[in-house]
This record gives C-alpha cells, structure tokens and sequence, in this order.
C-alpha cells in the first residue's frame, strides 16, 4: 500500500503558519495580554522574514516562539474555534477530493506539515487524513515555551520524516505521493515515486516544468 | 483507369511536398511512386440555417424535434469537444449555428430546464475561451459556467451506470444526462470513425465504459476504424449506444463539413506539385523556406492562429443510427479515394495536428498515433499497405510534450515504454494503477491535462497498425531515443529510408504516398 504525504499550508489550505498563530495571539485571556502578545510578534518581524528568506525551520522556530507564555489549556480549548475560523474555511475547494480519492485508492494519507499538532490532528480528522506529522510546542508547567520540541517539522527535515515514516510503515517510496506548494519542499517532494506541486510558486513550478512533476490546481 | 486523384509520378515530376510535424519537406521519390492526392472540397450549403431547420422539422427516423419537447421537461444538450474538426473552424462554428436553432426551439416550446455539456469523455477540459469559441459569444454568455460546461469522467456523484451489455461492457454516462427527458447530441463529424452511437456512448462516459473497447485486442480487430462495419470498435460502441438508448431517448443532430482545410492563400497545399503555377511555386517554395527558418514555438502560433474555413455540406437530425447513416455517406463522398493495389511501402508525412493536441504540441506518443493509428487506418476495404510492409514517415519526434494538457503522457513514454511496448503487457501490468493516479486525475478534472487512462488508450490506438506493419522508418528525426522508444528506425533522408526498405525484398517495391492534409481515405482493393 503507497501512502500519500500532504504538506498542508498552501498545499490544502490557502493560510500559512502565521495565520493561526495571530488568531491565538489575538485571542489572549484579556485586551491587553493580546495586544502585549501581538506587540512582541510585530517587533520580531523583521527577523521572521529574514529567517524565511534564509531558513525556513529558523522561520518556524522564531514565529512559534511567540506563543512563550501560553498555558496549555488555551491552546486547547481554542483548537476547534482555530480550526473552524482559520483552517477550515481556507481549505482549497478541491483538497477535499484529492484526499478522499487518494484514500479510496487505499493510500495511508499523512499530513506533513510545519504547523502545530493540536491544529493538524484536526484538520486530519476533517479530511479523513491517517496520520500527522507536525510540529509540536515544548510545555513546562502547563505552559508554552516558545520553543519546538526536536525534530522541527521544515524543508529536509520532512524528507527524513517521511523517509522514516514509510519505513516504518512498510511502504515503498518509489509507490508513494507527496503534494507541495513550495520550493522549500522539493526534497519532501523528491523523495518519493509520484512528486506533485500543488498550486506552485515559481520557482517551485518552473523546477516542476523541468522535471515534468504533475501541477495541479485545486 | 487509374483515378485521377491517384497521380504515378515520373522522372519529370517535381519532388513532392509534404509535413513533417510543423515543417514542409520536399522529397523526391522514385519514378512509379502512387500518390494519392485528396478530393477537392465539395460544395458547401448555401443556407446552413436553413438546413438545420429542415432537418429539425424532417428527422429522419424520429418525429421533429419540437415534437418531442413539452413545457417543464428536462434537456441535455451534449456537444462535441475540440477534438473535431482539425484545425478548429472559422468562426462561426456550425455547432454555434445548430444550438443557437435548437435553444430558440426549446424557449419556444416551454423548455427552460437545459444543460448544454461538452461531451470531452477523458479528454482534456476545453478552456472557456475555446468553449466560447465553439458555441459563440451570445451562448457562452448566457450559459458558462453554470449551465454551459466541460463533462466530468471523474466526478462519481454525477455518473451513473445505466446497464451492462450481453459481452459485459459497463454503460456508465453522465447522471444529469441519463436522469433528462431528452439527450440531444450536436455533433461536428470530420472523419467516419466519429459520430453515431460514440458521441452519447464514449463523449459522456467515464473509465469504467470505455476500458470495455479501447484496449489493445478490440483495437486489433478494426479494419478499419474508418470503417464502422469492420471495427470491433464500433460495434462495441454501437452494442452499448443500442443498450443505453433502451434508458434514455436520444435526438441525434450530426454534421458534416468539406475539407476546406487551407485558407485561400495556402490552399495549393492541396495540389498535386506538377499542376501548380509559377506564383503557386514561389509560394510553396517561400512557405517551406519560412517554417525552416523559425523556431518551433512561432511555427506552432502560425498554425494554431489559422482556422480552417470549411463549409458546411450536411445537417442530418433524428435517431441516431438512421442519421448516422447520412453522415457516413457523406463523409465517403468527401473523402473516399479509389485505389486498386497494396504497396510494399507507404510513405506519409505527419502533420502538426491531430485530435488530441489542439493548441498544443504534437507529442511522441500523439506521433505514433498519428502514424500506425490515424493514417494507417484511413482505408475502407484493404490497407494502402501490404501486411509486414514498410510505412515511412517523415517527422522530428521531438522529445517536447505540453507540461499540462499531456502531463499523464510524459511519465508513460519516459517510464513506461522503456519497459515495454507491448500494448498486452501495458494493458495488463500498468494500466489500472496509472488510471487511478490522484495527480494526474486532479489535473484532469481541475486543470485542463488529458486523464491519466489517455496515453494507454493511444498506444492501443496504434495497436490494428503496429500488428500490420512490418517497420516503420523515421525520416528528419531530430534525436535517436524517441523513434527507439516508439519501435522506429530512422533515416536521414527519404532516398536512405527508401534504400532500408528495400533490404530483404527480392522485387522492386511499390511505393504509395499519401498526400495528406487536407484528408483522404483509401478506397482500397487488393
């Protein structure tokens, strides 16, 4: 049996990493805790989209480190209303489809993605997804830390998480997909038989042209 | 007597020109050569408005269309896609002509619940500029998307299997369609292969239908597939087409067009070279010099911004298989050349169309369609070429393939034919699995790429000739590895593939060519 390796933010749903992130900024116990929180991710800005022009799990480290302070039950309890309010809605309109035919074809289905587990777990049960690959927030006495727990779901990274994951699951790379819309995918994607861009950006689309990888729209 | 339209050339003879994919080439081919040049076009209909109203009001085998329509009832109107006719036609379309008629025919008679559908099967989605260019601006407005729109193969919720066959083949077509109280199908019928049962039976179905004919031994057995009565094709397609229509009722409007294919200024294209004027050749001689010159790309934009100004030479409504008929005699009288005699070799140049790349480039795999399926088979009666003989065919099999519409065909003829030719073995070890890939299915429903069972369905499309023919020499390849892949030689030169082709022979060979586009069909007889 194949499995079929979704990354999800642009690939399934149009928002990234950063739209969560600043509906749980914005959703702080009181006005001011919110405006303190988003305060603190507006300063660190600059440094996030420096660290995304460079690295993209330094990317993923400095925008999670936002969530530092966060007690482990308001990421919780806020979940649902999250994915409801900003993942759901901003499913592509054909995600939906891809997922269920790969999984009527018999794929395991996985999501692979840079964004937090709790969101993902969901997200999964939504589209029927089998398995998440996520990144998880480190929690010391009920609270975030702002930092990821090791390994950090980005760019290679994922490779060698779906490299261990196939074998760990029996399943033989050359029969598995992999779906991305990102040029920082490319070893996700090229690890597995059937790479395929989703909506790609550029450079993602014009190495899909050169290596006749299948675009698709949804 | 040898018929007009079959010219034996002699020493005296001008070189004969002929396409290589985008590109004109002079060859010169040996005294005694055959060459079958096409029927000039037939006379187009004076009135065409008025001929599709008479044939609404005069069906044939059916009562009128306005008959058969009641206030509230529910209409799907199915059209054929851009496959047909090639190139597309000079605006506008008749299809714009014969749906504009039937509409005005439905809102006269109460019927305001109507889809109108192109009827693509597994081909690609046509574009909405495409589309508009079919049924014309006053319909594309009123109607696209909502109820003017592409056929979707691969959308289960809107499919539905309607019965099997005594052979066992599964009749599935489009829910919205098979639910309606009348299908009415608007068809544009180049060639006799198209039209009849086919247009509701194949351009409305999905995979599960069409694996029932279109693999590799029910493609043996056609002879061919511009010969209904002979094509195991056909009479599959009329098996299931005569079952479905025990299910739902359908209204059959077919037409036929000439084969106008070159506008005015290139229609010595048509010609035979020795009857050609001194203007005539300085034109051919410029236009050959000119496509040599430019590069691929802007030889492509030439011939794609060129419709062909075919006329309209018959409209023919009613039931299926009795219209059908009309159009089939129709098609015969266009096309049917007489030609007594099987060759040893058969020499064709391979245009830059066919069915399955307008707007698009002419694959490798679209090549080899071209060659052992479409031009081989463009016979009634026997092949222009004797069994194991030798066809030459003059193209680059340039290793470039559209990245979106023939996504599917890159990874078959790069991954799977390397493994195997054998259209048994693709059939039977890749094809279900290929079929099913959820990539290039979403590219097929979403975007506007072929359906992943498309490439298999062209390679079985060469199956009735790769069984016939015994080598298929390549000449002005531009690379070695695609003729191997596809089972070509290849020559540098006509007079090189002709020396090849007389290897083993122990008599002076008979050569035909084909002088084609615009299209003929062989009236054969050994």
């Amino acid at each position: 049996m194949p499995a079929s390796y979704f990354d999800v933010d642009g690939t399934l749903v149009r928002t990234n990493l950063v739209h969560p992130t600043v509906f749980y900024l914005a959703n702080q116990s009181n006005p001011w805790r919110s405006l303190k929180f988003l305060g603190r991710a507006v300063a660190l800005a600059p440094q996030m989209i420096a660290a995304e022009m460079r690295d993209r799990r330094m990317f993923n480290e400095l925008l999670f480190s936002n969530y530092e302070g966060i007690s482990e039950d308001r990421l919780l309890v806020l979940a649902d209303e999250a994915f409801d309010t900003v993942l759901k809605r901003a499913l592509h309109p054909h995600a939906k489809d891809l997922v269920k035919r790969c999984i009527d074809e018999g794929h395991e289905v996985v999501l692979v993605s840079g964004a937090l587990d709790f969101l993902m777990t969901r997200l999964a049960e939504h589209l029927g997804a089998h398995h998440v690959i996520a990144n998880r927030l480190e929690i010391k006495d009920r609270h975030a830390t702002g930092r990821l727990l090791r390994p950090v779901v980005a760019g290679p990274e994922k490779a060698r998480l779906i490299r261990e994951h196939a074998k760990e699951r029996g399943h033989d790379l050359n029969e598995c997909f992999a779906y991305s819309d990102s040029y920082s995918d490319v070893p996700m994607l090229s690890v597995v038989g059937h790479p395929a861009c989703v909506n790609p950006d550029t450079k993602l689309r014009q190495l899909a042209q050169a290596y006749s990888w299948p675009i698709v729209s949804l | 007597m040898t018929h007009p339209l079959v010219v034996t050339l002699d020493r005296k003879s001008a070189p004969r020109t002929i396409f290589a994919g985008d590109k004109l080439v002079e060859v010169d081919m040996p005294p005694g050569t055959r060459v079958l040049y096409p029927r000039p076009p037939l006379a187009p209909l004076k009135d065409v408005d008025a001929a599709i109203r008479y044939a609404l009001n005069h069906p044939h085998g059916s009562e009128p269309l306005h008959a058969l329509l009641r206030p509230g009832m529910r209409v799907f109107i199915a059209i054929d896609d851009i496959s047909l006719p090639l190139p597309p036609m000079k605006r506008p379309d008749v299809r714009e002509k014969v749906l504009t008629i039937v509409i005005q025919t439905l809102k006269d008679h109460g019927v305001e619940d109507f889809d109108l559908c192109i009827a693509t099967s597994v081909h690609r989605r046509m574009t909405a500029e495409e589309v508009r260019w079919v049924v014309g601006d006053k319909i594309f407005n009123a109607y696209w998307p909502d109820r003017l729109y592409n056929h979707d193969a691969e959308d289960a919720a809107n499919m539905l299997e309607i019965c099997t066959t005594e052979e066992g083949e599964v009749v599935e077509i489009n829910k919205k369609a098979a639910t309606s109280d009348l299908i009415i199908y608007v068809n544009l019928n180049l060639v006799p292969m198209d039209g009849g049962h086919k247009s509701v039976t194949v351009g409305l179905c999905g995979y599960k239908s069409l694996r029932a004919h279109h693999e590799p031994r029910t493609m043996r057995n056609c002879h061919s597939y511009m010969d209904p009565k002979t094509s195991a094709l056909a009479t599959s397609v009329e098996r299931m087409g005569r079952a479905l229509q025990k299910h739902v009722k359908v209204f059959t409007i077919e037409t036929t067009v000439n084969n106008n294919m070159f506008d005015k200024s290139l229609q010595f294209l048509h010609k035979n070279e020795d009857d050609l004027t001194g203007t005539e050749k300085a034109a051919l001689k410029a236009l050959t010099f000119t496509l040599s010159k430019l590069p691929q790309q802007a030889r492509q934009a030439i011939f794609q911004k060129v419709p062909s100004p075919y006329g309209v030479t018959g409209v023919f409504a009613g039931a299926t298989e009795a219209v059908h008929e009309l159009t089939l005699a129709k098609c015969y009288e266009q096309y049917a050349v007489p030609i007594k005699g099987q060759a040893d070799i058969l020499v064709s140049g391979i245009p830059y169309i066919s069915p399955y790349n307008v707007n698009s480039f002419l694959n490798p795999l679209l090549v080899s369609v071209m060659a052992q399926g479409y031009l081989f088979n463009l016979y009634r009666g026997a092949p222009l070429l004797k069994k194991g003989g030798t066809m030459i065919i003059t193209h680059p099999c340039s290793d470039i393939f559209d990245k979106e519409h023939h996504a599917p065909y890159i990874e078959f003829v790069h991954n799977l034919l390397p493994e195997t030719r054998d259209a048994m073995e693709l059939h039977k070890r890749y094809e279900a699995k290929f079929a099913k890939n959820p990539a290039y299915i979403q590219m097929y429903r979403t975007g506007h790429a072929y359906h992943p069972a498309h490439p298999f369905f062209m390679w079985y499309w060469g199956e009735a000739g790769r069984q016939h023919i015994g080598r298929v020499i390549v000449v002005g390849a531009d690379n070695e590895y695609i003729p191997k892949l596809l089972g070509y030689e290849t020559a540098r030169s006509m007079p090189e593939a002709l020396e090849m082709a007389k290897d083993g022979l122990s008599h002076d060979p008979s050569i035909t060519m084909t002088h084609i586009p615009p299209i003929l069909m062989a009236d054969c007889t050994a």
